[in-house]
């Protein structure tokens, strides 16, 4: 029989294994997929798992859709996230709740919602992502070090990771922000810089739990320096754990920027963020609920993509899943 | 364990005079300064600042101010509040006890998770642990102030009421004032319990002394109460200190949002005043909080569980 159908499917199955060499062949399903590494193993499991899949297109269309903000609100809406509308008869639309004219309503200045949902997802999308790069960089640098020389190094990194996790995190993040007045990227960068220890603390149990394995010493046996294990030896090892850590890094960034720019700490106004358009509402939810609502929408869905990706991540690479 | 806590204290120490140090330069260091927004206004005349900055010791040397403030930091002596004009820990004491409260009923609803999870567990892979997971994964998500304002403007448009500042009334009115800010401060703490304890409860269930347990006959709720709970519940005393610092700063959000007239919602109106002295002092006394509820978890998990030993 297979050998009947085999001039039909020929074509087909050479067609996939140029596409993904960890596909594996239908006859035997175990040999590819243990004879792949960490990633091609992650990358499998991963197209099996809906949820993460569904994750996924859901934050790269909320992505899309902000970075696209200037263009749909252009030629699609017709609106400017910092002007006055005026409705179909004239007049300034100050609080129109939601309508056919205003899909998510206007607030007391009279700017459309959706616009401002959309630009606003713009900042709160890359504090969440700037926060995330700067503290996997510094992160995983000094845990790293920390993991893999051990001593006063070690000492250092821990003495700093002790000092974040005992403090009030929020008290700190609202004494800086009052002290330094910052723009989107220095907030960015304060967030990072209390973010980090976290991470730092995550990498370093690894390192040290993979620094006394064989392949490092057989590195170091010849001859290998220490620069040269950490890049090309540990890192590799740890990537996986990275990545996963960076996913959670750019939720708690996303929810700390909005809370922060809720209690007006954060993003400063007329610039929006989905935190601060929260706090715009909350002063006049009574004669504009629909204010409300939009705003925590998106950073629920948006934080509720990303974590559910770090989870599908962090289950792909961890072995003992199937 | 005598040496564990010294040591831990010394650390302490060090890690509160860094931090304090640091807040007071920048506090000293950046321009505009706390007189800043009075220089703003147009009938102060330049004597009268002058006058301000004196009575304030702002004009000091910055190495002289600094001894003075941390000499008198120390004697909890943080100076005059500018926009209160008393000493910081004054106004504190008056607004520390309703966040107390706050915080007290807010970890009570946490503990909440901790029978979530052992449901989840004892149900592993089954109904009710797939929604208790959902439940912890869509939590997690949220921004838990935001459901708050959801249920403020909920509560504002269907009964016309919603929970606003502290209540005067009775025990009931209390109660009506703090469940839902509560609630929304706690839930982060409820997720925290549920899948800690869940965990805690399944590596216990895969032990040898359990197998044993059951397979001498006990009842499985003998098991459960005495081999399993008792072993699984003894690391959850330490998330009493990680979640001090939560309640802390969630606090504020959760204050602001309720007005509720505690010592979060103090800290976010001198944030904004920018009254100094009133910030370093409440981010001092949160740090000190922070700090003793982590070592007091460490103490408990030592004498909590024998196996665990100081050196």
């Amino acid at each position: 029989m297979a050998r009947a159908g085999e001039g039909v499917a020929a074509p087909k199955r050479a067609d996939r294994h140029t596409i993904s060499t960890a596909l594996p062949a239908r006859a035997e399903p175990q040999r590819n997929y243990a004879a792949s590494g960490t990633f091609a193993r992650a990358w499998y499991k991963l197209q099996r798992d809906p949820i993460t899949i569904v994750a996924s297109i859901g934050l790269v269309a909320i992505i899309a859709v902000t970075l696209l903000a200037p263009y749909i609100a252009e030629n699609i809406l017709h609106t400017n996230p910092d002007q006055m509308m005026r409705a179909a008869d004239g007049r300034f639309a100050i609080l129109r709740p939601p309508s056919s004219e205003f899909l998510l309503g206007t607030d007391d200045l009279g700017r459309d919602a959706l616009t401002r949902l959309l630009y606003a997802g713009r900042v709160s999308l890359a504090i969440g992502f700037m926060v995330a790069f700067i503290s996997i960089v510094l992160g995983t640098t000094a845990g790293m070090l920390a993991g893999y020389f051990g001593k006063w190094i070690d000492d250092v990194v821990n003495a700093i990771i002790q000092f974040v996790f005992n403090v009030p995190f929020l008290f700190v993040l609202i004494f800086l922000s009052v002290i330094l007045r910052p723009d989107v990227i220095s907030l960015a960068l304060i967030i990072g810089l209390f973010g980090w220890p976290g991470t730092a603390r995550q990498i370093r149990g690894v390192v040290m739990s993979v620094r006394h394995l064989d392949y490092v010493l057989a590195a170091q046996v010849l001859g290998a320096t220490n620069q040269r294990i950490m890049t090309r030896h540990l890192l590799p090892n740890v990537a996986n754990i990275v990545l996963v850590v960076a996913g959670f890094d750019v939720a708690g960034a996303i929810l700390g920027e909005s809370a922060l720019s809720f209690l007006g700490f954060g993003v400063q106004v007329p610039q929006a963020s989905w935190g601060n358009m929260l706090s715009g509402a909350q002063d006049m939810f009574r004669r504009a609920p629909w204010l409300v609502y939009p705003p925590g929408v998106m950073i629920f869905i948006t934080v509720l993509c990303v974590v559910l990706i770090a989870d599908g991540l962090r289950d792909a690479f961890d072995p003992r899943v199937r | 364990m005598r040496n564990f806590l010294i040591r831990r204290l010394i650390q302490s120490a060090i890690l509160l005079l860094v931090l304090m140090s640091f807040t007071f330069a920048l506090t000293r260091l950046t321009p505009g300064g706390p007189e800043a927004a009075l220089a703003e206004a147009p009938n102060v005349q330049p004597a009268e600042l002058e006058r301000i900055r004196e009575r304030f010791g702002l004009n000091d040397p910055l190495p002289v101010a600094y001894v003075k403030w941390v000499t008198n930091a120390l004697r909890l002596d943080f100076g005059r509040s500018y926009h209160y004009l008393r000493p910081p820990f004054d106004v504190i004491s008056e607004r520390i006890w309703p966040t107390i409260q706050l915080a007290l009923v807010a970890y009570a609803i946490a503990l909440v998770g901790i029978l979530l999870g052992v449901v989840a567990a004892y149900n592993r892979g089954k109904m009710p642990d797939l929604l208790i997971r959902v439940f912890t994964v869509v939590a997690d998500a949220t921004p838990n102030w935001w459901v708050g304002l959801v249920i403020i403007v909920f509560l504002a448009s269907t009964v016309g009421w919603f929970p606003q500042g502290q209540g005067r009334g009775g025990a009931w009115e209390w109660f009506q004032h703090i469940i839902v800010p509560a609630a929304i401060l706690g839930l982060g703490g409820v997720i925290v319990y549920t899948r800690f304890v869940r965990s805690q409860v399944l590596e216990v269930l895969s032990q040898d002394h359990v197998r044993t347990a059951r397979a001498k006959g006990l009842q499985e709720t003998f098991v459960a109460r005495w081999h399993v709970l008792r072993n699984a519940l003894i690391p959850v005393v330490t998330l009493f200190g990680s979640f001090l610092p939560f309640l802390i700063s969630g606090a504020a959000i959760t204050e602001s949002i309720f007005n509720w007239p505690g010592m979060g919602r103090l800290f976010l109106e001198a944030a904004t005043t920018r009254d100094y002295p009133l910030l370093l002092a409440i981010l001092t006394l949160g740090t000190v909080a922070t700090m003793a509820g982590t070592l007091l978890a460490d103490i408990l998990y030592g004498t909590a569980d024998p196996r665990i030993r100081y050196s």
